[in-house]
């Protein structure tokens, strides 16, 4: 996400109401890693990747791939642009639908 | 075909004649699909240069190849922006090359370690690790292909032209299922109960 024209908008439109300093939080939050269901990926194979990837727990593991079961999408990483690149070049490798995400 | 054992720091099957000419067959197709992938990389005299290979900026037409070579963000929502396109473009073109040779990798592993007439498959956990990756890109594959869906019945309809490969499709996810089952951490525990 390009930040210049987010601090260019929030001029234009909400120089009353962005608090100061709010251009600074959307920089400051992290990259998210994002899994998204897909009717391929078996259950346990997803949950094994999990562990062997991020080195999770096999209850974090599991917990994560429910959520990404039940409610289609799961955040499964997160940090510096960077990194999360990474992640997600290690899921697609792993045959996962991952992409990389900047909340603003 | 019956279920990996894993003993030690090997994980064996059994894999018969027509079983081992299924998978290679699909192995080999996919791997196919994944090399010409690679020759229509972009050539440029400064990667050849400096090494630094750069693979193409948009995604495959081909559903399959589209599947196994995802992009880096969500596009296909009303919501991507042009800036989030340019960086998923950007990000392809960076890490195609390396995630082509990954899969074209695993596949290899399988051609070199499923006797073609069928026998014992003998495999190291690296050989393993990769056979897992290879055989869930043949499952997504022919899941684009079959279409397949959460809700989707165990048998179709015998007019469907896609009821046979469905068996293919099940006998692949068993295979995983069993592999996953043979790999993870806790079956070491139960190897000790025999």
């Amino acid at each position: 996400m390009d930040d210049m024209s987010v601090r260019m908008t929030m001029h234009v439109e909400e120089t009353q109401t962005a608090p100061i300093g709010s251009e600074f939080a959307v920089e400051d939050k992290p990259w998210q890693t994002i899994v998204w269901n897909d009717p391929v990926n078996l259950m346990s194979y997803v949950t094994y990747v999990f562990q062997k990837l991020f080195g999770y727990s096999r209850e974090h593991a599991t917990k994560l791939m429910l959520d990404v079961h039940h409610k289609g999408k799961a955040i499964v990483s997160s940090g510096s642009k960077d990194k999360v690149e990474v992640d997600v070049a290690k899921l697609h490798a792993a045959g996962l639908w991952a992409t990389m995400e900047h909340p603003s | 075909m019956i279920p990996w054992e894993r003993a030690g720091e090997t994980v064996m099957t059994k894999i018969d004649r027509r079983e081992a000419t299924v998978l290679r067959g699909l192995v080999m197709q996919i791997d196919g699909m994944l090399r010409q992938r690679q020759d229509e990389s972009p050539q440029d005299e400064l990667a050849e240069l400096t090494g630094i290979r750069t693979g193409p900026s948009s995604a495959p037409q081909d559903p399959i190849l589209a599947r196994l070579l995802p992009d880096f963000h969500r596009l296909d929502d009303h919501e991507s922006s042009g800036e989030e396109r340019d960086s998923a473009a950007a990000l392809r073109s960076l890490h195609e090359p390396e995630l082509l040779d990954l899969k074209t990798g695993v596949a290899a592993v399988v051609l070199d370690t499923c006797p073609p007439n069928g026998g014992t498959v003998k495999l190291s956990l690296e050989q393993a690790e990769a056979w897992l990756s290879a055989v869930n890109d043949v499952r997504l594959a022919l899941g684009t292909t079959l279409d397949v869906t959460d809700d989707m019945p165990e048998e179709l309809p015998e007019d469907d032209p896609r009821s046979p490969h469905l068996g293919v499709y099940q006998w692949l996810t068993w295979l995983q299922e069993h592999l996953v089952l043979a790999l993870s951490p806790e079956s070491d525990a139960s190897d000790a109960d025999g």
